[in-house]
């Protein structure tokens, strides 16, 4: 079996160094004893895109609300921009978008953008604003009219309100269609790259995948894993494969309907795993490239081949149930 | 002249400004809001007009026509109404919805929030005692100089700051959908019982005891002093008004910073 040795994996490729904003040792118990972080530390880069992911109950909104002092640490330190975020000047430059059940049901979308922009020192123009969240049209409705995916739509408008360097986005695209995912996610991508910083707390794990430059899973208030999302889902992956033997990098998933069996599948060098799931067979390689020229010499009739990394998702499944 | 942008430096925008943006959307979301509008407008003009106006039209309590002491008791009436349901009510709905916990996040003052939800409750009783006032003066034979009136907005603009913390208290402690009817439980017997839909007078004698204890009732017989009633010494009525006070917002501090410890 060919063994291929890699070098640890170098984080945080490429990305600015400039901490805007961090959490130090933190611990958070609640006062009804509930430890929600457990001596948990991390940073955010400017430009930076980073995915918070976690099982409910992980700690990762406590994280976010630690951040924007909505809440104070047991122990350790909450950052931003060098300072404390309970102080409200500390909080001039940052958007937020939490999980809110209703704005006031009675303003106007024109209202709630205007009232917000009022908090900042230099807003977003409010045309860009508009656009950038997709509300054209919308702006003379009250806030009560709209759909679930408009009201989302609004509060993601609010945390862009003051033009931050800083936003904290917590489930920002529960409730979209399709489209007007792909459009937050878009507007997302566009404030990295104009140097803004994002904290992204998701339960769609796509999301993250999509969007992040970096990705943190947590999981009982300890950090489980952090890196590229490429680097997440090979760590999943080799968790997953949990012989051990599995190599981290460039693991694929392969499936497809072949007559071999699963006995000699196995024999083949690089192939980890294989499972059957009805007619289909799914197998896990290391090296999908040779493990597939050895079937298709094999198996003539070998078809509807499908060739996948391993999703995130799966990764981070693995990953969870592995600090468990 | 016109009136180029200049741009400034990155200042904290003023906190009088944000306030005052808040206090016209406030008050534009109450108004919009037909539940809270119609109803704290309402209540009181159609209790006056009936109990004050067609009933007890001639009637005289000791030295005051009947349809001028009790649109004392009506206006008070009024400046509950709008403080308890607007603050209580209100901010209970904002509490539970998350919504003020969006505001906490951004830099907005908290002091700007609380204050433009006590300003729209002022306004309210503001404009019902005016209301009232009118209705008094068409229909009832009411005499009020223009000093009798302005007293007696100034003085519904200050009593409402008793019954606005007893609304905050009542937000931190009522869940929203209960609320409503909380603030009902507390409203109309706190009413009643301080003579605010009739004469104190006409309530058994142990309930004209038990008034002294009911902010209600020293904010009435303020308003009944500045319209000439004899009610004894004014500062023990503000005294009694402001121990209230003292008493609602310390234990609203209690409970916001128990809930605090928990968040």
């Amino acid at each position: 079996m060919t063994e291929l040795m890699e070098a640890p994996q170098s984080t945080a490729a490429a990305a600015g160094s400039e901490t805007v904003a961090s959490l130090s040792r933190v611990t958070k118990r609640y006062g009804n004893g509930v430890l929600a972080l457990d001596n948990l530390s991390l940073e955010l880069h400017r430009g930076q895109i980073v995915a918070l992911l976690g099982p409910n109950g992980a700690g990762k909104s406590t994280a976010v609300r630690l951040l924007m002092g909505l809440s104070s640490p047991t122990a350790g330190e909450a950052r931003i921009f060098g300072a404390d975020p309970r102080n409200t000047t500390a909080r001039l430059h940052t958007g937020v978008m939490l999980q809110v059940g209703r704005a006031p049901e009675m303003l106007k979308v024109r209202e709630h953008i205007t009232i917000f922009r009022g908090y900042y020192p230099q807003p977003m123009p409010y045309a860009d604003i508009i656009k950038a969240a997709g509300l054209e049209g919308l702006e003379n409705r009250l806030f009560g009219e709209l759909s679930g995916g408009q009201k989302q739509r609004v509060f993601f408008a609010l945390s862009l309100a003051g033009d931050p360097d800083l936003i904290f986005l917590d489930e920002p695209t529960v409730g979209l269609d399709i489209e007007a995912r792909r459009l937050m996610w878009a507007q997302i991508r566009s404030l990295a790259a104009r140097g803004k910083t994002v904290l992204l707390t998701t339960h769609y794990l796509e999301e993250a995948d999509a969007l992040a430059h970096r990705i943190i899973v947590i999981n009982q208030g300890r950090i489980v894993c952090e890196g590229t999302p490429t680097e997440v889902k090979s760590m999943g992956a080799s968790i997953a494969g949990s012989d051990g033997a599995a190599l981290e990098r460039g693991i694929k998933i392969i499936r497809c309907v072949t007559t071999l069996t699963a006995e000699h599948l196995l024999k083949i060098p690089s192939i980890s795993t294989v499972e059957t799931l009805g007619e289909l067979t799914v197998i896990t390689s290391s090296q999908p490239e040779s493990a597939l020229r050895e079937m298709l010499a094999l198996d003539q009739h070998l078809h509807s081949l499908e060739v996948q990394s391993p999703a995130l998702e799966d990764a981070f499944l693995a990953l969870t149930k592995s600090s468990n | 002249m016109s009136s180029a942008a200049i741009s400034l430096p990155a200042t904290r925008p003023s906190v009088i400004g944000i306030f005052l943006r808040e206090l016209r959307y406030e008050f534009v979301r109450a108004l919009r809001t037909k539940a809270y509008s119609l109803s704290v407008i309402g209540f009181p003009v159609m209790f006056y007009l009936f109990f004050g106006l067609m009933l007890n039209r001639n009637g005289h309590v000791d030295n005051l026509s009947a349809p001028k002491e009790m649109l004392a008791g009506y206006a008070v009436f009024a400046a509950i109404g709008a403080s308890l349901f607007g603050i209580g009510v209100g901010l209970a709905g904002d509490l539970s919805a998350g919504w003020l916990e969006l505001k906490r996040a951004s830099p907005m003052p908290p002091i700007a929030y609380l204050l433009a939800k006590c300003g729209t409750a002022m306004m309210f009783a503001v404009i019902i005692t005016t209301i009232l006032v009118v209705c008094g003066m068409t229909m009832g034979g009411v005499h009020l100089s223009l000093s009798e009136y302005s007293k007696t907005l100034g003085l519904i603009i200050i009593g409402s700051i008793p019954f606005a913390c007893m609304g905050l208290l009542l937000a931190l402690l009522a869940p929203f959908n209960s609320a409503p009817g909380i603030a009902n439980m507390i409203y109309l017997p706190m009413s009643v019982l301080g003579g605010l839909w009739f004469p104190i007078q006409i309530l058994p004698k142990i309930c004209q005891k038990f008034a002294v204890v009911l902010p209600t009732y020293h904010l009435k017989q303020l308003v009944l002093s500045v319209f000439g009633a004899s009610t004894g010494s004014a500062s023990s009525h503000f005294l009694a008004l402001t121990i209230f006070t003292v008493l609602m917002l310390s234990c609203a501090g209690y409970f916001f910073r128990r809930r605090e410890q928990n968040s």
